[in-house]
Formats: structure tokens, C-alpha cells, sequence
């Protein structure tokens, strides 16, 4: 009873601020909203017994990428009127796809096909169950070599993040390492053979 | 109705799917509405797995989510990069002056 009004609640807030991020005319807002989005979004997660991903959807997407996306936006100066153009024209346009796709999903999602025998609630995890703990013996375990991808796609992201941001100003000095290294002494020292004797 | 079935978290990610798809249409000018879009596409995607890792006592679409997690964290850092150096190299991120390419 409480966990559907709590669903209800919260799938009504999620649902009103997802059409905010869509419609609000100042890009610091809609970031906001996305915020907001992801926060409720948390709370149905953790209903659903998500705690370790419902706790890290708000670490990483609140406190990271959305961090992330305020500051860009901050940082651009953007001329909002020019973006907004077109914005009536093409909404009747966006409304009809955005309807067929959801009767679509909808058609499916609701008919006796797809859902099958699974229509009522599992039964509660008991409460020692440790939801991280459950998904990281299997992390590490069965998925272990996807978990080593991830990383790489992680390493792969902060190189391309900073090499594509990375200005090149022509007057600053830098070190160039392997140039320190491969120096030989020939390149530095010249020895002078009688010096100071007249010849 | 009152209680809570797979299809009441099935509707609700469907109807933020739809939700994002129409952002990326009428907001189709405004690259960084395009790529929140896409985050939200993704947030409902993730529901979907998780609703199904629910009701079918498997943690397997928690361990797909998580990997969700990670790749979406690398595409808007590589995407908010690239917006930046698009700003930096033309002054403006309208989608409309992105078109030396003709694509």
C-alpha cells in the first residue's frame, strides 16, 4: 500500500520534471530539472531494491556528470532566443512521434504476451541482505572481464576528454623529457685541451 | 491497481522514453537539450532493467545498469568536450552552423 503511493508520488514527479527538461527555455534550468529527474528516479530504484545503483545514480549523475553539464553551460555563452527558434514548429511534430512511440510501447508493454506470470511482487529480500554485496561477488566473479572493459572505456574517456580540450599556446615553456633523457654528455661538455698555455 | 505490477514500472520507463524522444525533436537546435535527452533515454532504460532485474529475481540487469552507468558517465564527458572545443573553434553551439561536412 505505502510502496504504491510512494511509486505514485514519485513517478508523477519524475514524469513532470522529465517534461520540464524538454520544455524550460534556460539550459540551467532544464540541468537542474535533469537533477531533479535523477533524484526521484532514485527513489524508485531504491523501491525496487536497487540500493547500491539508486545510491550511485545519485553520486555519479548528481554529483559528476550533472555537475558536469552545469558547468559547461555556465561556461558557453549562448544566445537562448536562437536556440529557441523553431521550437513551435517542429513541437506538433515531436508531440506525434513521441505519442506513436509511446502507443507502440505502450501496446506491447500492457498486452498478456509480454507480461507474463510475473505480474505480482516478489517476495521482500530478507533484512540482512546486502544488495552491494550481492552485486559485487558477482562483478567480480562473472562479469569480471566486462568490469575490466569498463575501466578501459573509462581511461579511453579521460584521455579523448583531455586531449580534446587541450589548448597548445605557442609561448609557453615546457620540458621535453625524452630529449632530457637522451643527452649525452658530447652534446653538453666540450673539453678544452691546453687552456691558458700559449701555444 | 494498488498493488504494484512490472507493468507500472514498464509504463513509466516508456513514458519517459517518449518524453526524451520528443525533447530531441523539438529541441533539435539545442545541442546540450539533445544530449540531456539522451540521458534521460538512458535513465529509462536503466528502469526497464532494473523492474525486470526486480520481478524476475536476477541480478543480472542490476550488473548491465551499472555498465549503462559507466559508459553513459564516458559519453557525456567526451560529449561536453567536444561541445567545448565546437564553442571554442566557432562561438556559437547551434546545431545549424555545424554543416561543413554536408552530412
Amino acid at each position: 500500500m505505502i510502496e504504491t503511493v510512494i511509486f505514485y508520488v514519485f513517478a508523477v514527479a519524475t514524469v513532470t520534471s522529465a517534461c520540464a527538461v524538454v520544455t524550460v527555455r534556460n539550459p540551467v534550468h532544464a540541468a537542474l530539472f535533469l537533477v531533479l529527474t535523477f533524484f526521484t528516479s532514485a527513489v524508485i530504484w531504491l523501491s525496487l531494491e536497487a540500493e547500491f545503483l539508486a545510491i550511485s545514480l545519485v553520486l555519479v549523475y548528481v554529483g559528476a556528470v550533472m555537475v558536469l553539464f552545469i558547468f559547461v553551460v555556465m561556461m558557453l555563452d549562448i544566445n537562448i532566443a536562437l536556440l529557441r527558434e523553431g521550437f513551435v514548429r517542429y513541437l506538433p511534430l515531436g508531440l506525434g512521434v513521441a505519442a506513436i512511440m509511446l502507443l507502440m510501447m505502450l501496446s506491447v508493454v500492457t498486452s498478456d504476451v509480454f507480461v507474463m506470470d510475473l505480474g505480482s511482487e516478489p517476495l521482500p529480500k530478507p533484512a540482512d541482505y546486502s544488495n552491494t554485496k550481492a552485486l559485487g561477488a558477482v562483478l567480480y566473479t562473472d562479469y569480471v572481464f566486462a568490469f575490466e572493459i569498463a575501466a578501459v572505456i573509462l581511461l579511453v574517456a579521460i584521455i579523448a576528454a583531455i586531449s580534446l580540450t587541450m589548448r597548445k599556446r605557442g609561448k609557453t615553456k615546457y620540458q621535453n623529457p625524452s630529449a632530457q633523457i637522451s643527452v649525452r654528455k658530447g652534446d653538453r661538455l666540450r673539453v678544452i685541451k691546453n687552456m691558458g698555455k700559449e701555444e | 491497481m494498488m498493488t504494484l505490477t512490472l507493468s507500472h514500472y514498464l509504463i513509466l520507463a516508456a513514458v519517459l522514453f517518449s518524453i526524451s524522444i520528443a525533447g530531441i525533436v523539438i529541441n533539435r537546435k539545442n545541442i546540450i537539450i539533445l544530449l540531456m535527452s539522451i540521458e534521460l533515454m538512458l535513465l529509462s532504460v536503466n528502469l526497464n532493467f532494473i523492474a525486470f532485474s526486480h520481478y524476475l529475481d536476477d541480478l543480472a540487469g542490476q550488473v548491465f545498469v551499472f555498465f549503462i552507468l559507466t559508459v553513459a558517465a564516458a559519453e557525456a564527458a567526451i560529449g561536453l568536450a567536444i561541445l567545448v572545443v565546437l564553442f571554442r573553434n566557432k562561438g556559437s553551439i547551434n546545431v545549424e552552423d555545424i554543416s561543413e561536412m554536408k552530412g
